[in-house]
């Protein structure tokens, strides 16, 4: 199996409107600010064993404001 | 149809949908999927002359074009009515647009996170099993009347420190500003003056005794010049959050139960695997999204091909919008393990419904304190499911029978 390469994450803060599906199916890779809009957390690299929640976060983002990018 | 209004000689029955469609029509309201088939396949966005004026977008693509422009639709009327008033009762921040939108929503945001709504489970829990007490040992229910209903009532009176028990009124004065007042002003203006005595009252008492709950929130709040708000802007957000927060959570949570009890299969599977109540949450509201919003035409522009011209209104329709197959796969099946929906049911772009977490864990809690309570149950043949009109859709009689058939 090759190896899979490293996914980084990023909330564009124009376009969440705080829907928090994101935080919903991925609690591990994003937390929500005082208004409830959303955000990666630390520098938004997605741990091993996570990239399927980072893409499936992204997949049901309303607003397309979930950037996921390999490394 | 007991609930809804009869067609008054300025509505006649809809013989062409495509150019004369009406969403106070008894056909849309008993069953509008297949009407919203037939316009997607023949224009993104249809017209009518009904309402003064009134496009109808029904592809996702058109609605999302349209709830993200804010330069010409405005939310300033988010209903649609036979007449319309220069003077209309501001609810901000849904009658908001750009610049005044954002500050005043943002003011609304904080209790409303899911954070804020876990605090509040506790207690919706605890409704619904109070209700479920009360008729669970008839063997049957109208859930609608008895169960869906006063959930969200409760749930927001807990909220803004008012007495649960004034459920009543709230819901009478829904049913008077949502479906009555499509077509009967004098009804309309009379609720909502009702309704700003009511709230007037509750301010003034906290005047002289504050308190900590949402209605002291807003109160204490201050704008961006650090002045607090006025009167009329605090009663026209606890106007929304009364309007918006009741009857579109009754009618989601009724229209799962609904889908529930006619589905023994997701029924089965929901409880077997209780990990899908999620995914089946956004499903249903997905499939069943009770929320039509409107907006009003301000400049000349073209969507998705159609010309759309002002002085008309537009029935932004996320339900409709949900069910378009260019968005999703099977768009008429309810999948409650769906791993890919990005619904439009609580809208697109700033207007994004403040109580989304709200509604959100008010169906999750009492879809599952009901499976908890009553896991086998089924449409009651004898009696008759009726649905809301207007632009909030959801079972308003909703007769039920327990236990597995004998």
């Amino acid at each position: 199996m090759s190896k899979s390469p490293r996914l980084k994450i990023h909330v564009d803060q124009e376009k969440c409107q705080g829907h928090a599906r994101c935080k919903s199916l991925a609690p591990e890779l994003f937390e929500l600010d005082e208004f409830g809009n959303a955000h990666e957390i630390g520098d938004g690299s997605v741990p091993k064993g996570l990239e399927d929640k980072a893409w499936l976060a992204q997949a049901n983002c309303p607003e397309i404001a979930i950037e996921v990018t390999e490394e | 149809m007991s609930d809804s209004v009869s067609v008054l000689p300025d509505h006649p029955p809809v013989t062409d949908w495509v150019h004369d469609f009406d969403h106070t029509d008894p056909r849309w309201t008993e069953n509008p999927f297949p009407i919203w088939d037939e316009l997607r396949a023949e224009c993104p966005v249809v017209h009518t002359k009904r309402f003064l004026g009134c496009y109808l977008p029904t592809t996702y693509q058109a609605v999302k074009q349209i709830a993200y422009d804010t330069e010409h639709f405005s939310s300033r009327r988010v209903i649609v009515r036979d007449i319309r008033p220069e003077q209309t009762a501001s609810a901000p921040p849904i009658t908001s647009d750009p610049p005044e939108h954002k500050p005043a929503k943002q003011l609304l945001l904080p209790p409303f996170t899911p954070d804020a709504m876990k605090k509040l489970e506790p207690r919706v829990r605890a409704i619904c099993n109070e209700l479920i007490d009360q008729f669970i040992a008839d063997g049957k229910c109208d859930a609608a009347a008895r169960y869906t209903k006063h959930i969200p009532v409760r749930a927001i009176a807990h909220m803004l420190g008012i007495p649960e028990k004034d459920g009543e009124l709230f819901i009478k004065w829904i049913h008077e500003i949502l479906e009555l007042g499509i077509k009967d002003d004098a009804t309309l203006m009379r609720a909502v003056h009702e309704m700003t005595e009511y709230f007037a009252g509750h301010i003034e008492h906290r005047k002289k005794h504050p308190t900590e709950d949402l209605i002291s929130t807003l109160m204490n709040a201050r704008d961006k010049n650090g002045q607090p708000l006025s009167d009329t802007h605090v009663l026209g957000s606890l106007r929304l959050l009364l309007i918006a927060g009741i009857d579109t959570t009754w009618s989601g949570i009724g229209a799962s139960l609904w889908h529930l009890a006619k589905t023994p299969a997701d029924r089965d599977r929901l409880i077997a695997e209780p990990e899908l109540m999620p995914s089946a949450i956004e499903e249903f509201l997905r499939a069943y999204s009770p929320v039509t919003m409107a907006r009003e035409v301000m400049k000349e522009t073209v969507i998705s091909g159609c010309p759309i011209k002002p002085g008309n209104m537009v029935l932004l329709s996320f339900p409709a919008a949900n069910r378009d197959p260019a968005m999703f796969a099977d768009a008429d099946k309810v999948v409650i393990d769906r791993k890919e929906n990005r619904h439009a049911a609580f809208g697109l772009g700033i207007h994004r419904c403040v109580g989304s977490n709200l509604a959100r864990m008010e169906m999750t809690v009492a879809t599952e304190e009901w499976l908890k309570r009553i896991p086998d149950f089924r449409l009651d043949p004898a009696g008759q499911v009726t649905w809301s009109e207007g632009t909030v859709r959801g079972p308003r009689q909703l007769p039920m029978l327990f236990g597995k058939p004998s």
